[in-house]
């Protein structure tokens, strides 16, 4: 075990870590990377300021939010809300849902758009879709880019989740859109899952990957979101996808891409080369780190601990480009 | 402080060159091995029954050897949705919420690998003789 493969638990090797990061020269443009922070709960706000993404975390006191982006591109990540979950783990999802809306809400500098990545609902009844929708409503970003969890495509192949919120998409719900020159791409990998497999992408979306970035500039900042982690995480657990180093190969010209993933119910990061791959926590119940529990199963803490499981974090940045860092701090 | 970067006030810091690898302290879980189970003592002249349970992310026992005409049950004792799938397309169950239970009835003999569809690192097997 490394010293960074502890990084997450042990939070004195962070000056070592930010060390080998400054001292590091791989030769790949930084201009234009997308860093984007993630905490525990709610999101990640993510800025584009002078052809540098850089990201907040919603609690970040307004002034700083405001002044980061004028002018240039801003959005939220959000995640694994479960709704129709009421379990132990947490018996008020939607409660902790508007929570993380009205986190949203309280930037003094309102998002574009958000995306949830995934496990909208826990069951994919109408009902829990219908429950999200509405609390959604009340956010300040108006425009919400979903892609599915496992959750959402239980029983029907996914037909009724295509029906209501991926219209415009390709084959079973991966599409792109641009937004002030950043090319976000959401993907589809828990969908035709193997036995003793891992999250699955398929050759059909590949294939679509390559013709949709094609025509792009290598200088094009691209964002990846999807709900399973698109690297290997914890495959002892289902938690990767097994064939998203095909899909990556397909980007690699590109200077940066930040890859946003859910299901996983905890902030995990890793930089590989041009790539930031990063996963959001859940707005509805935290899960165990990999191995730390019999089963990744819903990790229940004390009832009055839960808002400070789910809480939001803060980002202290970090002068020079090449490093990031986000503080997690209670929704309490 | 230690513990998950879930835990408030947690700080995490990190390295956007060098290809760092962050995550937890990683154990191994253990492999299951294949439990024999024993057909039901009276199982001559009566309808024959076995349970499979879920638990924790797996099935129990995850190989199972019953006689032909054998219904075997499932039950899910987790917090979180699974299915039993026949790789094969043998049988398939709707989504099974906690304490839900799926049967199906082995009229021939074989053996039948099955999965959840949704956490397909979970398989089983039946073997009918
Ligand atoms: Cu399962």
């Amino acid at each position: 075990m490394s010293k960074k493969d502890e990084i997450l638990h042990d939070h004195d090797l962070i000056a070592t870590v930010a060390q080998d990061a400054t001292g590091g020269h791989d030769g790949i443009d930084r201009r234009g990377f997308l860093k984007c922070m993630a905490w525990a709960g709610t999101g990640a706000l993510c800025v584009m300021q002078g052809g540098v993404l850089k990201s907040y975390a919603l609690g970040t006191p307004g002034s700083r939010a405001a002044k980061a982006s004028a002018g240039e591109l801003s959005f939220v990540q959000i995640s694994d809300s479960h709704m129709g979950f009421n379990k132990p783990a947490n018996t008020d999802v939607a409660g902790t849902l508007k929570a993380a809306v009205d986190k949203i809400n309280g930037l003094s500098t309102a998002p574009e758009f958000m995306l949830h990545t995934g496990d909208i609902s826990h069951l994919s009844k109408p009902e829990e879709f219908d429950a999200v929708d509405q609390i959604l409503k009340s956010a300040s970003a108006k425009d919400v880019f979903f892609v599915p969890g496992e959750h959402d495509v239980l029983n029907d192949d996914g037909k009724q989740y295509l029906e209501r919120y991926a219209k415009q998409s390709h084959g079973q719900g991966w599409y792109s859109f641009e937004k002030k020159g950043v090319h976000f791409i959401g993907l589809v990998n828990v969908m035709n899952l193997k036995a003793g497999g891992l999250g699955s992408l398929g050759a059909e979306q590949i294939a679509w990957i390559e013709k949709d970035v094609k025509s792009l500039k290598s200088s094009t900042p691209i964002v990846v979101f999807a709900h399973i982690p698109l690297w290997t995480v914890y495959p002892e657990w289902g938690w990767g996808t097994q064939d998203s180093a095909q899909a990556l190969a397909l980007l690699k010209k590109f200077g940066s891409v930040t890859v946003l993933n859910g299901h996983i119910h905890q902030i995990m990061q890793k930089v590989e080369g041009n790539v930031t791959f990063h996963t959001a926590c859940s707005t509805a119940f935290p899960q165990p780190a990999p191995g730390k529990a019999d089963s990744p199963g819903p990790m229940k803490v004390p009832a009055d601990q839960l808002r400070g499981v789910l809480g939001i974090t803060d980002v202290n940045s970090v002068h020079g480009s090449h490093s990031l860092a986000v503080t997690d701090s209670s929704l309490v | 402080m230690r513990g998950g970067v879930f835990v408030g006030g947690a700080v995490l810091m990190l390295a956007m060159a060098g290809g760092g690898f962050v995550r937890g302290t990683v154990a191994r879980g253990e492999n299951a091995s294949p439990v024999l189970a024993q057909p039901a003592a009276a199982a001559t002249s009566q309808a024959k029954t076995m349970e499979v349970k879920i638990d924790n992310f797996k099935f129990g026992p995850e190989a199972l050897t019953v006689p032909v005409g054998t219904t075997v049950t499932w039950t899910n004792r987790d917090d979180i949705p699974h299915t039993v799938v026949s790789t094969e397309g043998v049988f398939k169950s709707k989504v099974l919420d906690t304490d839900e239970k799926f049967s199906f009835t082995f009229a021939k003999a074989g053996a039948y690998d099955y999965f959840c569809s949704i956490h397909p690192k979970m398989v089983g097997k039946v073997i009918v003789q």
